[in-house]
């Protein structure tokens, strides 16, 4: 039989707020243990959480950004279960009435096509504390600095159908909370983590499956390592006869498998219920609208102004756009030029893109800037280097020996462009290579074209590079085409 | 809906509250006569009432982003049963 999988992600996002989301404790990562948390991230007793604007103001910017419906009037609510790192013995979240809800998201497939993904809804929530199992022999140790964190949690329609599906949406949403600047996206401190939720059913069925939930996914390729395992588990489960349960699953990406964390006998009842500590929270048109104006340009207005302003290809648009650093770096570039766009979009897909992946660095922390390619581009647009030798300079910028023009200067990389100096080596050259010459004139014309090749060669080895290949093209057929008249 | 020795053990396990054998029957009475009372309220036509979030009728106070927190880890942690490197120690349990 054709299975198809039914894929639904619930995406945490820790928020890129100064203090917590219903204290005055820091939020910031990587602090002394219990350093940053108050009396009311401890929940002690009389301690009272009173809501953070920031953190609003950024709830209600994604809401905008995927096009949702805003809630004038959302509520936080209690979800009560008892964990050791969750002091309160209840997580402060949003449950009926979440502040964002009805948006959607356009992303990419690997085959070019297009796909509308489905926000159910997009909640305000504290984040918990730290277990750490590890360094304390025989107990667990808890850090609570975490606790209180905000997030906004974004849980999607189950519309993808592949793991791959999955990928692109929680890239997309990664981006968009970074272009909005309200999250660091920080996938190793665990400021962007995922749930996803799997299911399978026949070809051409339209109820869905039974579904399980694997929690706390941290990166791309876990993701997507996780959901295929899951769809082919439960495609042997259920090809074996047996039924798929309702289970709460951990990945492991060591073993590369899932296996249940929550046994169902246990299975959660939370017991929302409206927090009697924060009344409802409730925005006006004006706030919403204050907020759509103060919107940075987004992903998908990037690319068509790079498209219409810079002329570039569709292609070159998505990759340049895809990250808000990658856009940034390339139009502060283009900025220091006098508009080579296309060779600045070029430098970054290649030469660039080629470095960053070989030292796994970011770009924002590029060892060459965005002002230094510029430096090197304006070198290639006024001739005084050749691409080839650019590719030198690159290499040497990258391993810090300063800027385009002070390695060119240094190196003596400048390009010959003095016809004089070319001519010289052009006859020296053809001096020297009697067997080549002869070869050439006793060639039929259509096959001498190709040879010129070796002598262009041997004069581009004698300038070690630097003279300016179209003059020594057009130097040497000249004279050839004399000599072979002889 | 009216309750058993069952259910009873579920919520009381659920609230993590202990409690003895002899009380259960009176619990689940009266927690069958708290679900009977609301069958009684579900009667009541509220088609056009919005549910009631807080008795009280205000907005919710937000206050400006800022940290007015110092830390007082040494203080907090005067009261904690056990602590090592500032953590806060528990029995272990793994996931």
């Amino acid at each position: 039989m054709q299975w198809e999988p039914v894929i639904g992600l619930e995406i945490h996002v820790q928020l890129a707020t100064k203090s917590k989301i219903f204290s005055g404790a820091a939020n910031r990562f990587g602090a002394a243990a219990n350093t940053q948390a108050c009396a009311v991230d401890l929940g002690l007793p009389g301690a009272l959480p009173v809501t953070n604007e920031a953190v609003l103001r950024m709830a209600v910017k994604f809401g905008l950004a995927v096009d949702a419906t805003i809630a004038k009037r959302s509520v936080f609510a209690r979800k009560n279960y008892f964990y050791p790192d969750l002091p309160k013995g209840y997580q402060i979240s949003q449950y009926e009435l979440p502040i964002v809800h009805d948006g959607r998201i356009r992303i990419e497939l690997r085959d070019g096509a297009v796909k509308e993904v489905g926000i159910t809804r997009a909640h305000l929530e504290e984040d918990a504390g730290k277990s750490m199992h590890e360094d304390f022999p025989g107990f667990t140790g808890i850090d609570l600095n975490r606790a209180g964190t905000p997030l906004i949690e974004i849980v999607s329609e189950p519309d993808m159908r592949a793991a791959g599906e999955a990928v692109a949406y929680m890239k997309k949403i990664h981006s968009l909370v970074r272009y909005l600047e309200i999250s660091d996206g920080n996938m190793q401190e665990g400021s962007f983590r995922c749930d996803a939720n799997v299911s399978i059913r026949p070809k051409g069925e339209t109820k869905l499956g039974t579904r399980t939930e694997t929690k706390n996914i941290n990166s791309f390729r876990f993701v997507e390592q996780a959901i295929n395992y899951e769809i082919h588990r439960q495609i042997a489960v259920v090809e074996a006869g047996n039924e798929v349960f309702q289970e709460t699953l951990l990945f492991d990406p060591v073993k590369n498998e899932t296996r249940p964390m929550r046994s169902k006998e246990e299975a959660n009842d939370y017991r929302y219920f409206p927090d009697p500590d924060l009344p409802p929270v409730v925005i006006d048109n004006a706030y919403i609208e204050t907020i759509r104006a103060q919107l940075p340009e987004l992903p998908e207005q990037k690319r068509r102004r790079f498209m219409d302003d810079f002329g570039l290809s569709e292609y070159d648009s998505s990759y340049l756009t895809a990250s808000k650093d990658t856009a940034d770096y390339f139009e502060t570039a283009v900025a220091a030029t006098k508009g080579e766009a296309k060779l600045i979009a070029n430098w970054i897909m290649s030469e660039l893109s080629a470095a960053l992946n070989r030292d796994n660095i970011d770009i924002n922390v590029a060892r060459v800037t965005a002002e230094m390619l510029a430096g090197l581009v304006n070198r290639i647009a006024d001739n005084t280097v050749s691409n080839k030798i650019a590719r030198q300079v690159f290499g040497a910028m990258w391993r810090g020996e300063g800027s385009a023009d002070d390695i060119i200067e240094k190196q003596g990389l400048k390009q010959v462009t003095d016809t004089g100096e070319i001519e010289k080596s052009v006859d020296e050259v053809i001096a020297e290579s009697g067997a080549q010459l002869e070869q050439y004139r006793n060639a039929p014309p259509e096959k001498q074209g190709k040879l010129v090749g070796y002598f262009v060669g041997q004069v581009m080895k004698k300038s070690r590079g630097k003279a300016n290949p179209k003059q020594v093209n057009q130097l040497l057929s000249a004279k050839l085409k004399n000599l072979g008249r002889g | 809906m009216s309750f058993n020795k069952t259910t009873v053990q579920d919520i009381a396990w659920l609230a993590r509250l202990a409690i003895d054998d002899q009380s259960i029957a009176g619990y689940e009475k009266d927690l069958t006569d708290i679900l009977a009372l609301v069958e009684r309220m579900k009667k009541v036509n509220t088609a056009d009432i919005q549910p009631l979030a807080h008795p009280l009728e205000i907005d919710t106070q937000l206050r400006p982003d800022a940290v007015t927190e110092e830390n007082q880890r040494d203080d907090f942690q005067k009261i904690a049963p056990a602590i090592t490197d500032g953590h806060y120690l528990v029995p272990k349990f793994v996931e």
